[in-house]
């Protein structure tokens, strides 16, 4: 930590990149804005951690998955436990994302423009499910939907289960996403609309949901993400039934468990290839919003 | 502010209270409830038996290191790419949220494709050398820091954009040395971020279930977690302790939470 601020100024190490008239023009207006040797330490020091830790053990991931070429892929996903698993995985995931699409944008809309006493308390009970560890959630889970359920509900062990488990674990993201974009949402413009005729539903549609679009498919795009690769909720609230609540997490283990490594790995670098496509998708969203201002 | 019609007011908050009750409050009140259903007698079983004991000690070391590890990576990187211009800059802040939508299964191969003693890419070599990483504490810290890490970083870099380098700058103008302002500009202006970002990183470390079960290979009283241990007692059908446990890691993270929702309006004003 100290050996990024230890030097003072120095020479930056290696070529400076040219790129872009945007970082030429930061750097003649701010001249430190380039590496100092301390900070040049500090940030090898970083990176060689993260490569160590994310880097090198995710392209170990790749590499083991292309080491058996196509036909890994082809062995692995024509196997149909795992063709019913990817399938599940998939629709429940979509499936609780638009669920979530509706609810988080609703309740959003309660948590800004509402006023009803407790409702601090339902601000904080929705970072629950961020904070509360997979596993308790899954067992939490259990209590009110499982076999000594108080509703009369059995829901454990089918795919009720897993869309309950998704929907637990997903709850927030679009919720947290909104809420910011709503609060800053000016009233000005929508009171401009009703005095010039508009009617609610037409406001709502023409007006504020357009500013909460970017948002929403923020949040969609990560707890559609946080969905396709949930694992320690489901363990003790599914069962892992084969061809029924057999989610793609849950297949990945199962390979490792028999010594797999090579179907394992061709099956994670699937689900990481979605984790990255998500955070391409968000990272342009986000500038596209930021460039609007 | 375009006001909703009262039936519509009153529908999207039964709505929202409805779902989110049925969801989480009343899941969360059953667990607390099952905790306490013989008076203590759960939690005081929990705490008599030495592998939940050991288990729960476990969790706090891994936790603690993972944490402390974390927070020295996330504070420099953060002022790495808020105070510096770098070629890469751009991949490097994009790969950095690639630990929050990677699946924990996916976490743990990858760990274990790298480190593991047999025909792992470094593990042979580090155990040859007496390390082993794989199926001991290192693996497990290795994985919570790998599922904790973005969580400081994305509570420090809005921070250090928001209030600038004018400071730093006349510190330094005035003859302060790098370390002299990273201590006493910095350093105090994103304490609050660095506090909030180290309780989640915290909730998050103490919950790690999915690549810790991978890298740990859950031998009971040895490498065994308070979350793996509350998968095995539920499926050996001693819910009580199950439940009591359970109860204990709710009560911590929601606890974080309780503290980070007083510290959020502290850190704008």
């Amino acid at each position: 930590m100290t050996a990024t601020l230890d030097e003072v100024e120095g020479p930056a190490p290696g070529p400076a990149s040219p790129t872009g008239r945007r970082l030429r023009r930061a750097r003649r207006s701010t001249p430190r804005n380039t590496l100092t040797r301390g900070a040049a330490l500090g940030l090898g020091i970083s990176m060689v951690w993260f490569s160590l830790l994310v880097l090198i053990p995710l392209a170990a991931i790749v590499a083991t998955a292309g080491s058996g070429g196509w036909d890994q892929y082809v062995t692995t996903l024509s196997n149909p436990q795992t063709w019913a698993a990817i399938r599940l995985t998939v629709t429940q995931a979509v499936l609780i994302t638009l669920v979530n699409v509706v609810t988080g944008t609703v309740i959003a809309w309660v948590l800004v423009r509402d006023r009803f006493p407790g409702k601090t308390v339902l601000d904080v009970i929705i970072d629950v499910p961020f904070a509360l560890p997979t596993i308790v959630a899954g067992l939490v889970l259990l209590s009110l939907y499982g076999p000594e359920s108080p509703l009369g509900l059995h829901w454990a062990n089918t795919e009720r289960a897993v869309t309950l488990a998704l929907a637990f674990v997903t709850l927030p993201f679009i919720v947290r996403t909104v809420q910011p974009v709503l609060e800053e949402l000016e009233g000005d413009v929508e009171e401009a609309a009703a005095s010039l005729g508009a009617r609610r539903t037409t406001i709502f549609r023409r007006i504020i949901l357009p500013s909460l679009t970017p948002a929403i498919a923020a949040g969609a795009a990560l707890s559609f993400a946080r969905a396709i690769s949930e694992y320690g909720s489901l363990v003790l609230l599914s069962g892992n039934l084969p061809y029924r609540t057999e989610v793609v997490s849950v297949r990945v283990l199962t390979f490792i468990e028999n010594g797999n490594k090579a179907g394992a790995a061709a099956l994670a670098s699937i689900m990481l290839a979605v984790a990255l496509f998500v955070i391409v998708a968000l990272d342009l969203v986000q500038r596209r919003v930021a460039r609007r201002g | 502010m375009v006001e909703v019609s009262r039936p519509v007011k009153w529908a999207l908050r039964l709505l929202a209270l409805g779902y989110v009750f049925l969801l989480v409050a009343w899941p969360v009140g059953l667990v607390v409830q099952h905790t306490f259903e013989d008076g203590l007698t759960n939690l005081a079983d929990t705490f008599a038996d030495p592998d939940i004991v050991n288990a729960l000690k476990l969790t706090v070391m891994v936790a603690f290191w993972a944490v402390a590890i974390n927070l020295v990576f996330g504070v420099t990187i953060s002022v790495l790419l808020v105070r510096y211009e770098f070629p890469g800059k751009r991949v490097l802040s994009a790969l950095i949220d690639v630990p929050l939508s990677v699946s924990p299964v996916v976490v743990g191969l990858a760990l274990l494709l790298v480190y593991n003693g047999r025909d792992g890419w470094f593990g042979p070599t580090l155990e040859a050398n007496g390390y082993q990483v794989v199926f001991d504490s290192p693996g497990m810290i290795m994985a919570t820091c790998f599922v904790a890490l973005p969580l400081v970083i994305r509570e420090v870099v809005p921070v250090l954009q928001e209030i600038g380098d004018d400071q730093e700058q006349a510190a330094r103008s005035l003859g302060a040395g790098a370390r002299q302002t990273f201590l006493r500009i910095t350093l105090p202006s994103i304490k609050w971020a660095v506090v909030y970002g180290v309780v989640l990183s915290t909730a998050r470390s103490l919950g790690e279930f999915g690549a810790v079960k991978i890298l740990s290979g859950n031998y009971t009283g040895r490498t065994q977690t308070a979350t793996l241990v509350v998968e095995g007692k539920y499926q050996n059908f001693e819910q009580g302790t199950a439940y009591a446990t359970s109860f204990l890691l709710a009560f911590v993270s929601i606890a974080c939470l309780v503290v980070v929702a007083f510290l959020r309006p502290k850190k704008t004003h």
